[in-house]
């Protein structure tokens, strides 16, 4: 007699199936309107796209994390598996997360004015303060800390960066070198 | 090269993003300067730090956010896009069609029908959005692929009545695709003829997923 399995038992990570083919199977249930499919996506990428939030921006990143899951429901009609969910719900985040750096940033200057120091001192602490590597990116200046999580962390290019922020790819180069000078004091 | 290079030359070289004949004068200048060596050594290891760097999970669970704002939270009212059922959609078709030969009311009706139309396209959960018949068709039918592969490799791991159960029910709603696809090609328009094979897919996808954890919860 077949065991009877209800709707939010989840392929588990000891599944056979690969973590992009669950993803399929989740998207194509949550796209119909399966809010247990959804919330097994949920719980997968969370993790990921809460940390990409709290480090591009430093603040917000509940309500914004929750704001990107609820544009990903929204939007999941247009995913196409082209790439894999995962890819997809991660491209997303990063436009959702620019849409609030572009309002924060009216309020706010976002890129470091001086040109990459050579020298520069840890990441708005005092002198002598220990501080460990996570923490001390918080510190950069957002532009600077964006350029390097996007790049350094999250593997972007150059000119995709450029693209993304709307400045030169040069501009782009020369925050990512400031924000790794400032950041060699505080690898441990 | 006379001194030092300028330090963003150094972060240049470590992506590899300088021409040949800068990477070479920046290599010979390595060669020599053991401060160069040094920071470029540094700007290494920040690289490699941010690439270990591990996710951490929010503070507290926002599932139950999400869930309520995506019309999923237990005890809370489901939106308009998730409580329209298909007749309540012929219905509402017809009375937009009704009105709108009816002269007064159509401005009004067509507004609140355009309004339903968005709504139910905006996000899931409408039971007229395909979940196959738009972006996601693809994903449907890859999804559908890996379990239909997952279980002819693991079939073994069930007892026969279990293949036995889900390959009757299979066959039953292939059966059912069959049939819904052959009516389609002769009224590509209806509504319910598409409403019924976005269900009878999902249901083929919620088998095949259901078996697929029976296999692996028997492994």
């Amino acid at each position: 007699m077949p065991t009877t399995l209800t709707r939010t038992e989840t392929l588990g990570p000891t599944s056979d199936l690969s973590q992009p083919d669950t993803d399929l199977v989740d998207v194509a249930l949550a796209a119909s309107g399966d809010a247990h499919a959804f919330e097994r996506l949920y719980r997968r990428h969370v993790n990921r796209i809460h940390t990409l939030v709290r480090r591009m921006l430093g603040e917000d990143a509940d309500d914004v994390t929750q704001e990107i899951m609820v544009r990903a429901w929204q939007k999941l009609g247009s995913f196409r598996g082209e790439s894999a969910f995962g890819t997809w719900l991660h491209r997303l985040a990063v436009n959702q997360i620019l849409n609030h750096r572009s309002a924060r940033g009216r309020r706010r200057r976002l890129f470091a004015e001086k040109p990459p120091a050579d020298e520069p001192g840890a990441p708005g602490a005092a002198p002598g303060v220990a501080m460990d590597f996570e923490t001390a990116l918080l510190r950069l200046p957002a532009g600077a800390r964006q350029i390097f999580v996007l790049h350094d962390v999250e593997g972007y290019r150059h000119e995709e960066i450029a693209g993304l922020l709307g400045i030169s790819a040069g501009t782009s180069k020369s925050q990512l070198h400031y924000a790794r000078m400032a950041l060699r004091r505080h690898l441990g | 090269m006379t001194g030092h290079p300028p330090s963003l030359r150094l972060s240049e070289y470590l992506d590899g993003d300088l021409p040949p004949l800068a990477r070479r004068e920046v290599e010979r200048h390595l060669d020599t300067c053991a401060e160069c060596a040094a920071t470029l050594a540094e700007l290494g290891r920040v690289v490699a730090r941010a690439q270990a760097l591990e996710d951490r999970p929010p503070r507290s669970d926002l599932w139950p956010e999400v869930a309520a704002a995506i019309g999923a939270a237990p005890g809370r009212p489901r939106g308009l896009r998730v409580s329209l059922t298909v007749p309540q959609l012929l219905a509402a078709g017809i009375a937009l069609a009704l009105v709108s030969a009816g002269g007064a009311w159509f401005a009004t009706a067509r507004s609140a029908g355009a309004r339903a139309a968005t709504a139910l396209q905006a996000a899931p959960g409408g039971p007229v959005r395909s979940a196959v018949s738009s972006g996601a068709e693809r994903g449907y039918d890859r999804a559908v692929a890996a379990l239909e592969r997952m279980l002819a490799e693991h079939r073994d791991r069930l007892d026969r009545t279990t293949v036995r159960v889900v390959e009757e029910k299979l066959r039953l709603i292939d059966r059912a695709l069959f049939e819904a696809g052959r009516a389609l090609a002769a009224d590509p328009a209806n509504p319910y003829l598409h409403q019924h094979l976005t269900e009878t897919r999902l249901r083929k996808l919620q088998l095949l997923r259901r078996a697929a954890e029976l296999a692996r919860a028997a492994s």
